[in-house]
């Protein structure tokens, strides 16, 4: 039999704001113990929860990202049950009436072995605020687990999706687009090390072509892409056996042990959970208007959609126009761009979008008044990717607006090879100085004066007698081997397209 | 001098004619004498006590006087207060002391007043005749045979007995009004909102609601001033100009409408209350007081519908007493689960475990709907009863409790019975009204003691100052306020 | 709803209450009382009145995005617990609150 996977997630994201969802506790990770553990937070006899308009605002812009209803009015409850983690003995959530209500995200599904890449729309059922719990630490005493509370309270909105996702590599999409789009919007960090964004799976399985969903287990807390494949791999294949083994599949909540590569169920609580929700008493209704839903669209960045439109239309001349008054520090003053367009093609627009600062690098680089399509394959080839392998980001980049496009003028303009260009990169990197002194001191300065790339080719010539009688017999390769010799002999600051010319005059 | 009013106190200080440490002391004196037998403070603190009556008489010396500075005001322990043991009358917070201050508190630190004391109280407030506290009893100071009602009982039974100046007290079902009328004081519970629930111990949120305790309704609305404003630590507290509560008290009664509902009067209400009730109302006539009959339908689903909500908030609110960060942990545990299982059933008294299991009841799957959905919705009804209601009259008059106080222990394994304490003022919580209980007169009980008895006045939203008026101008004609009982009378006034 | 032991057991258990089964059964005679004064509650008809929450029908007011908290750990575990199963000291260390080992 063939079999199907349906795959939902749900997300917990952390938002980005100072403090607490529900008092002035800062959030900012890493403290010791207890330390930003309040009143609020320790759950003391007689303290009270008053909500964090920020939090508010992150939601708001969340569901004005995936196009969403945004609730007029929304209900924060209570979800009950003991563990020490949680001080108060309740969640605050929301429950019946949730801050975002249904939305989209489209994804793409990168190509995977004779698979063609695809794009997908994944419906959002809901997101909503709540709070986190603290955190249980284990070792620190024998035989007892200590309780840290700095955690608990910190806002979260939780992402959930229909069950969409047919295959491992469409929740990871999934999972990889959201990531992009909660930093894309600013409400969310993005640190999966620190637990900033954690996802639930649920994976069941059907015969292919068959309606009725399987029967769900939940992988918990997922907090890389890498283990998210593995774990709905793992989980995938378990289902499947386990029901052609003739068995059925329990409803479960599982962990993933990245060790083992497996997935299993955490211990059975003998009874289902009855987390008796019902409306905080201590909350009013979170009552959002169609004017504070304009007031955080202001604020908000062009969003991604929009953007890779605009970058994939057809070039705007005015886009790459020595725009002086654009300083490095207004680089993400997105307004200047607002209707620049680039005629990019797809792959080269979505590797820009994977990062709101790479995109508004990028458009700060071409209206220095270099070519797009060059100033895009720089940033996310040569750029991005030694950003990453450094741990650094685009704020800290240590090749500058004004240097990348002045090296992108200078390959422009013949003044240095791409070859030579990519060591002015090094040296850019390393902060050897400006792009024009590095290619002085380095000494990198192409050679276009055709005399001179003459009388170089004149010597080769005359130095490979050998080669320039085995061209002549018909063997092309030797042509190649004649132009490398020049290059050579130029030190490489010939250009070789004129070597080439010069070579095939000098030898026809 | 203890039965002088907070005005009258306030003048004599500031006239330095006393000290406040001299008043205090006079109170600290009265409670060393009787709270032994009456029972009625948990927490005493002279030291920290008279340090504050130091600084009052420091501010006085320095011109910087407010209404309430150097009075001592009795706490009741639900309020967070630091340094001080904060029980809320149970075993679970025995050795709890408190590392902030409730929003009251702060208040009155801030106008210069003494905290004399945490008063006793049924266990987490649930209660209506004090019996359910961890800390003991509170005798009635008219019968120390009787309980002094509950929850607030021990500042009852503390203002009653002139333990001191006046005292504060929380109403979730009528734990200011019911022991104010069992007692013989003046009690408030204001509009819900009205004062700030932060540092109040919860009990059941959305009803809960701090007033003052007080012998006479000028003396509750100099409290008011104190107590009630804008906090913003509180999401439910009302964002209202700070208002003058004594501004009305003078204000003549002519023309007022009283509302009477005629299911405030019907069986269950004792006989000989009933008679103290109409002969208030006849001297509501005498003041110009005009008699409207009203009626609230709902009144008698009131019970039912708090015994739904009430203990749901409830088990929800207590489940942060589970023995990991303060409170009572059991000395012998297995691992956590046990360990929450006899903290919980170690730390609870019998009263406060059976709410919580029927909150627990009401809310879990399969029986929401019948029950806690169903309650909120005939919450409306009775709220809407009111809006009705007070399209005809001013304000509402009534019996504050069905009976006068009662035997200790009579009414102690019957729950049922107990909950029906609270029949007349369950319903303006579940509204949202403020309610007050003003000392109206005596009934004999069977046994022959003379035991007083509250009329409840019950004002639209934000009609405290009314309210206020109306009791004054009621305690000008009559002196059933200023009674004091036999029991705890001062020697050179016997 | 006739109220049975077993649920009272449930209820006990959800509520982390332990209740032993002479205590459960005198409990289920009081509980059954009370809910008896609440069934009453089965004889209105409340279709279409919308429930209530709030006395007041106003809305959720937000806090500024400020740190007004500081550290007052060392204040708040002055209040923690004897850790129990023979030991007096508090349960605390390093900062922590310590409890039995949590098992996921
Ligand atoms: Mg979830
Ligand atoms: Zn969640």
């Amino acid at each position: 039999m063939e079999w199907e996977v349906v795959i939902g997630l749900e997300t917990h994201t952390q938002l980005r704001t100072n403090t607490k969802i529900f008092s002035g506790a800062s959030i900012k990770y890493g403290a010791e113990p207890n330390t930003q553990a309040c009143e609020v937070s320790i759950a003391l006899p007689g303290v009270l929860p008053v909500l964090n308009k920020e939090a508010v605002q992150c939601a708001i812009k969340f569901g004005l990202a995936i196009n969403a209803h945004i609730a007029p009015r929304s209900v924060f409850a209570r979800k009950n049950y003991f563990y020490p983690d949680l001080p108060k003995g309740y969640q605050i959530s929301q429950f019946e009436l949730p801050v975002v209500g249904k939305g989209s995200v489209t994804i793409q599904v990168p190509a995977v072995g004779k698979n063609a890449a695809y794009e997908k729309v994944v419906n959002i059922t809901r997101a909503h605020l709540e709070e986190d719990a603290g955190k249980s630490v284990h070792g620190a005493v024998e035989g007892m687990s200590g309780i840290d509370l700095n955690r608990a309270g910190t806002p979260l909105l939780e992402i959930v999706t229909e069950p969409d996702m047919r295959s491992a590599a469409e929740a990871v999409a999934y999972a990889k687009k959201l990531h992009e789009l909660v930093q894309w919007i600013g409400i969310c960090d993005g640190n999966m090390q620190e637990g900033s964004f954690r996802c639930d799976v649920n994976v069941s399985v059907r015969p292919k072509g068959t309606e009725k969903l399987g029967t769900r287990r939940e992988i918990k807390n997922l907090n890389s892409f890498k283990f998210m494949t593995q774990a709905i791999e793992y989980e995938t294949r378990w289902q499947i056996e386990t029901l052609e083994d003739g068995g059925t599949i329990q409803q479960a909540t599982v962990l993933f042990n990245p060790d083992t590569g497996e997935t299993r169920s955490m211990r059975s609580k003998e009874e289902a959970n009855d987390y008796r929700y019902f409306p905080d008493p201590d909350l009013l209704p979170l009552v959002i208007s169609e004017a504070d839903k304009a007031a955080v669209k202001a604020t908000m960045p062009e969003l991604p959609e929009a953007m890779k439109a605009r970058f994939m239309a057809d070039l705007d001349e005015e886009s790459r126009l020595d725009v002086r008054r654009i300083l490095e520090n207004e680089v993400k003053n997105t307004t200047l761009y607002a209707n620049k367009t680039y005629g990019l093609s797809e792959s080269d627009t979505l590797a820009l979008l994977v990062n709101i600062d790479l995109a508004a690098y990028f458009e700060a680089v071409v209206a220095q008044g270099v070519e797009p399509k060059p100033a895009a394959n720089w940033i996310f080839s040569s750029l991005w990717p030694k950003l990453n392998t450094n741990e650094k980001t685009i704020a800290n980049s240590p090749v500058t607006i004004i240097q990348l496009a002045q090296l992108l003028k200078r390959i422009a303009d013949k003044t240095i090879s791409n070859s030579a260009a990519k060591q002015v990169f090094e040296a850019l990197w390393n902060a050897e100085g400006d792009v024009d002194s590095i290619i002085e001191a380095k000494g990198l300065k192409q050679e276009s004066d055709s005399g001179a790339i003459e009388a170089i080719i004149d010597e080769v010539l005359a130095a490979n007698a050998a080669m320039v009688e085995e061209f002549k017999a018909g063997k092309e390769k030797a042509f190649n081997a004649l132009v490398g010799q020049a290059m050579k002999a130029s030190k490489g600051k010939a250009n070789p397209a004129q070597v080439n010319d010069i070579l095939k005059k000098k030898l026809s | 001098m203890i039965n002088s009013g907070l005005k009258q106190l306030g003048e004599m200080l500031h006239a330095k004619k006393i000290s406040s440490v001299e008043l205090t002391q006079t109170f600290l004196d009265r409670i060393q004498q009787y709270n032994p037998s009456i029972n009625a403070y948990i927490a005493l603190d002279e030291g920290k006590t008279l340090a504050q009556a130091k600084a009052a008489d420091a501010r006085i010396a320095a011109g910087n006087t407010a209404p309430l500075t150097g009075i001592p005001i009795a706490q009741k322990d639900i309020f967070c207060a630091k340094g001080w043991q904060t029980t809320c009358g149970s075993k679970m917070l025995a050795n709890f002391i408190a590392p902030y201050d409730a929003h009251i508190i702060t208040q009155f630190d801030a106008a210069g007043a003494v905290n004399l004391g945490k008063t006793n109280m049924d266990e987490f407030a649930m209660g209506s005749s004090n019996e359910t506290s961890y800390f003991g009893g509170v005798k009635n100071p008219w019968s120390f045979d009787r309980v002094p009602g509950g929850s607030s009982g021990g500042s009852a039974a503390a203002v009653a007995a002139r333990l001191c100046a006046a005292a504060t007290g929380t109403d979730t079902g009528g734990s200011i009004r019911q022991p104010a009328s069992l007692c013989g004081f003046t009690g408030l519970k204001p509009t819900y909102g009205a004062v700030s629930r932060y540092g109040m111990i919860a009990f059941a949120s959305s009803l809960d609601q701090a007033g003052p305790m007080a012998k006479s309704a000028e003396d509750c609305a100099l409290m008011m001033n104190v107590m009630a404003g804008f906090d913003e630590r509180d999401s439910t507290s009302l964002n209202r100009e700070k208002e003058d509560y004594t501004r009305d008290l003078i204000k003549p009664l002519q023309g007022l409408k009283v509302g009477l509902p005629k299911e405030y009067f019907s069986e269950g209400l004792d006989a000989s209350v009933g008679k103290v009730i109409e002969a208030a109302i006849a001297e509501y006539k005498k003041l110009g007081a005009e008699i409207v009959d009203i009626s609230l339908p709902n009144t008698g689903l009131s019970i039912p519908v708090y015994y739904v909500l009430a203990p749901a908030e409830a088990s929800s609110n207590l489940s942060r007493y589970d023995g990991v960060r303060y409170g009572h942990r059991a000395a012998e545990y297995t691992d956590l689960m046990d360990m929450y299982n006899k903290s919980r059933a170690e730390g609870f008294g019998a009263e406060v475990k059976r709410r919580i299991l029927i909150g627990t009841y009401v809310l879990s799957a399969g029986y929401y709907d019948a029950y806690y959905l169903k309650a909120q919705q005939i919450r409306r009804l009775i709220a809407q009863d009111f809006v009705e209601a007070f399209k005809k009259c001013d304000v509402i008059m009534g019996p504050a409790a069905p009976s006068t106080a009662f035997k200790a222990g009579e009414k102690v394994d019957d729950p049922v019975a107990m909950y029906l304490q609270d029949i007349y003022t369950i319903s303006t919580n579940l509204a949202g009204l403020p309610g007050m209980s003003i000392p109206a007169g005596f009934a004999k009980s069977d046994d022959g003691v003379s035991l007083p008895v509250g009329l409840q006045i019950i004002g639209n939203y934000f009609d405290e100052a009314r309210m206020l008026n109306v009791a004054h101008q009621y305690q000008q004609v009559t002196d059933w306020h200023e009674r004091m009982p036999e029991l705890v009378l001062p020697k050179e006034v016997k | 709803m006739a109220l049975s032991i077993e649920d009272i057991k449930k209820v006990a258990h959800l509520a982390r209450i332990e209740v032993s089964e002479s205590d459960a059964a005198a409990t289920l005679t009081k509980l059954t009382g009370i809910l008896g004064l609440i069934e009453q509650m089965q004889a209105v008809d409340t279709t279409g009145i919308e429930p209530m929450s709030h006395s007041q029908d106003l809305s959720q007011r937000l806090r500024d995005d400020v740190v007004t908290k500081t550290n007052l750990r060392d204040e708040f575990q002055k209040n923690a617990p004897e850790l129990g199963n023979g030991s007096t000291e508090p349960a605390v260390a390093g900062g922590l609150y310590l409890v039995p080992k949590v098992i996921e």
